[in-house]
């Protein structure tokens, strides 16, 4: 009998993960139709990509420079050992733009955007902010869901763009200065090695990730319920649930794009 | 006019409104009490389409609301106005935004239209001046009065009043009643109040409808009401329920 209800409980937590897996598409269809009809709030939108664009650029740019300099050291002193140093370059670019920038740039966006966003509006929804919108025929999808996608979709690939180049001169930095490596030929392998692809890549990777992380967000704040306990608890979800959608996310985009 | 016909709302398995049959006139003012949690506000929310009916019918001028598009909604909603129990004035925007608000999206006047409709609206709900203020300003009353002033910003036909004066201490819950009586006398919109303060209801109110479990149980004038012999709206409006 425990087997059963083992079963049982598994089984409709299954239902129950693939019900809100539902309501989730149907609110990215909601948002992408509306989209397409040109519903698009275009100062709500500018708004919203500086808030999420401009804002995040310091963090992201610190915490590009740091993971770059940090994966040089590690890198540059195995390559120098083995007599490959001049290729810590050509590693330090293809890593940057298919994997590290994108990642940085995902998960620092996910934890601050997505959080900002889903208490933002878990707030305006137990505060009956969101029915007043709808009662005073605003929709939620065009006035809150609309410009937070668009937003996250185009500044997460430039906000990449920048902790590519950052992350990548990082290494550079402590690979000539730490590891002595020679900087024309940190330069040389990265330009022969790294193709555009691995740049384009990793960009619209990040495109996915604006999605994944705008839907989930508005998502989770447009179903909370109960108060500032319920805001808290969607804000924690939203982040924990949208990070672990980036990781399997990223983990086929990858296969697809660099196999 | 409003009509409800056999409306039923369950909330999963819980039964909120059963076969719920109403009428409204054009200018009546109409007050439906009962204890908390009773279903009041949920019979506003399917009114202003913020729910979805699970069974019956709701017309509003004949028409049939129950199944509305995109829109039907807006069209609806530009005949009906909310007055939400916690004001919900949008935090991110001054007093002036969140009574133009409806304009705006509406889009239909320009900016020095809006503008006079925002200062006669606020004068209206005596805030004249108030338009620069953010609603962390405002006292509780002032929300409540900005509220009304957004939702007459449109001038709606209908406005559904949603415990209006709950929270607020007596003298601005009178202020509150005296804008209310003032806007049905004037401008002679429809009102339903939903509330669990007598004194509003008997002040502000012609006709009085009890809510229990689902069902209406008594309707009659304020009179009426306080000589009712059912034991549960004589407990509710003596304050034992």
């Amino acid at each position: 009998m425990p087997y059963r209800e083992v079963a049982e409980t598994v089984g409709n937590r299954m239902i129950d993960i693939l019900e809100e897996l539902g309501r989730i598409t149907g609110l990215a269809g909601a948002a992408l139709r509306d989209i397409i009809r040109g519903k698009i709030n275009a100062k709500l939108t500018l708004d919203q990509m500086v808030k999420i664009g401009v804002d995040s650029l310091p963090l992201a740019l610190i915490t590009a420079a740091f993971i770059g300099m940090v994966f040089a050291v590690q890198i540059a002193s195995e390559f120098v050992r083995f007599g490959a140093g001049k290729f810590v370059g050509g590693v330090m670019s293809i890593a940057m733009a298919r994997e590290l920038g994108p990642a940085v740039t995902g998960i620092v966006v996910a934890a601050r955007v997505a959080a900002s966003i889903t208490a933002e509006i878990g707030t305006m929804k137990v505060s009956e902010q969101v029915d007043a919108l709808e009662s005073l025929g605003a929709s939620p999808i065009r006035y809150l869901v609309i410009p937070r996608l668009i937003a996250t979709t185009l500044m997460l690939p430039l906000l990449t763009v920048l902790t590519i180049i950052t992350g990548f001169f990082g290494g550079y930095l402590v690979a000539v200065t730490v590891s002595k490596i020679n900087g024309v030929q940190y330069m040389e392998t990265a330009q022969s090695l790294a193709s555009l692809w691995d740049v384009y890549g990793g960009l619209i990777k990040t495109a996915v990730f604006g999605v994944i992380i705008a839907i989930i967000s508005c998502y989770k704040g447009l179903t909370t319920r109960g108060g500032a306990k319920g805001v808290g608890e969607s804000t924690t979800s939203s982040v924990v649930i949208t990070l672990i959608s980036l990781f399997i996310v990223n983990y086929f985009l990858s296969i697809i794009f660099f196999k | 006019m409003i009509n409800l016909s056999k409306l039923t709302k369950y909330f999963g398995k819980l039964r909120v409104l059963e076969n719920v049959d109403l009428e409204v006139q054009h200018g009546e003012s109409v007050a439906v009490i009962g204890p908390s949690g009773c279903g009041k506000s949920t019979l506003l929310r399917l009114l202003i389409r913020l729910e979805d009916p699970t069974a019956g019918r709701i017309y509003v001028d004949r028409q049939d609301i129950s199944r509305l598009s995109d829109e039907g909604l807006i069209r609806l909603r530009s005949n009906i106005g909310m007055v939400f129990q916690s004001s919900a004035l949008f935090d991110s925007m001054n007093v002036y935004d969140n009574v133009a608000f409806a304009l705006h999206q509406r889009g239909k006047r320009n900016e020095d239209q809006i503008r006079r409709i925002v200062r006669e609206k606020l004068r209206l709900v005596e805030l004249e001046g108030t338009e620069d203020l953010m609603p962390d300003e405002l006292s509780g009353g002032m929300k409540r009065r900005v509220s009304i002033a957004r939702t007459l910003a449109f001038d709606p036909k209908i406005i559904l009043y949603d415990e209006p004066t709950t929270g607020l201490d007596p003298i601005t819950s009178v202020t509150i009643e005296d804008l209310m009586i003032k806007l049905s006398r004037e401008l002679k919109v429809t009102s339903i109040v939903v509330t669990h303060v007598m004194q509003t209801v008997y002040r502000t109110t012609k006709r009085i409808l009890m809510l229990h479990d689902g069902r209406f149980i008594e309707t009659g004038t304020p009179e009426q009401t306080k000589s009712s012999k059912d034991p549960i709206v004589k407990k509710f409006i003596t304050g034992g329920l």
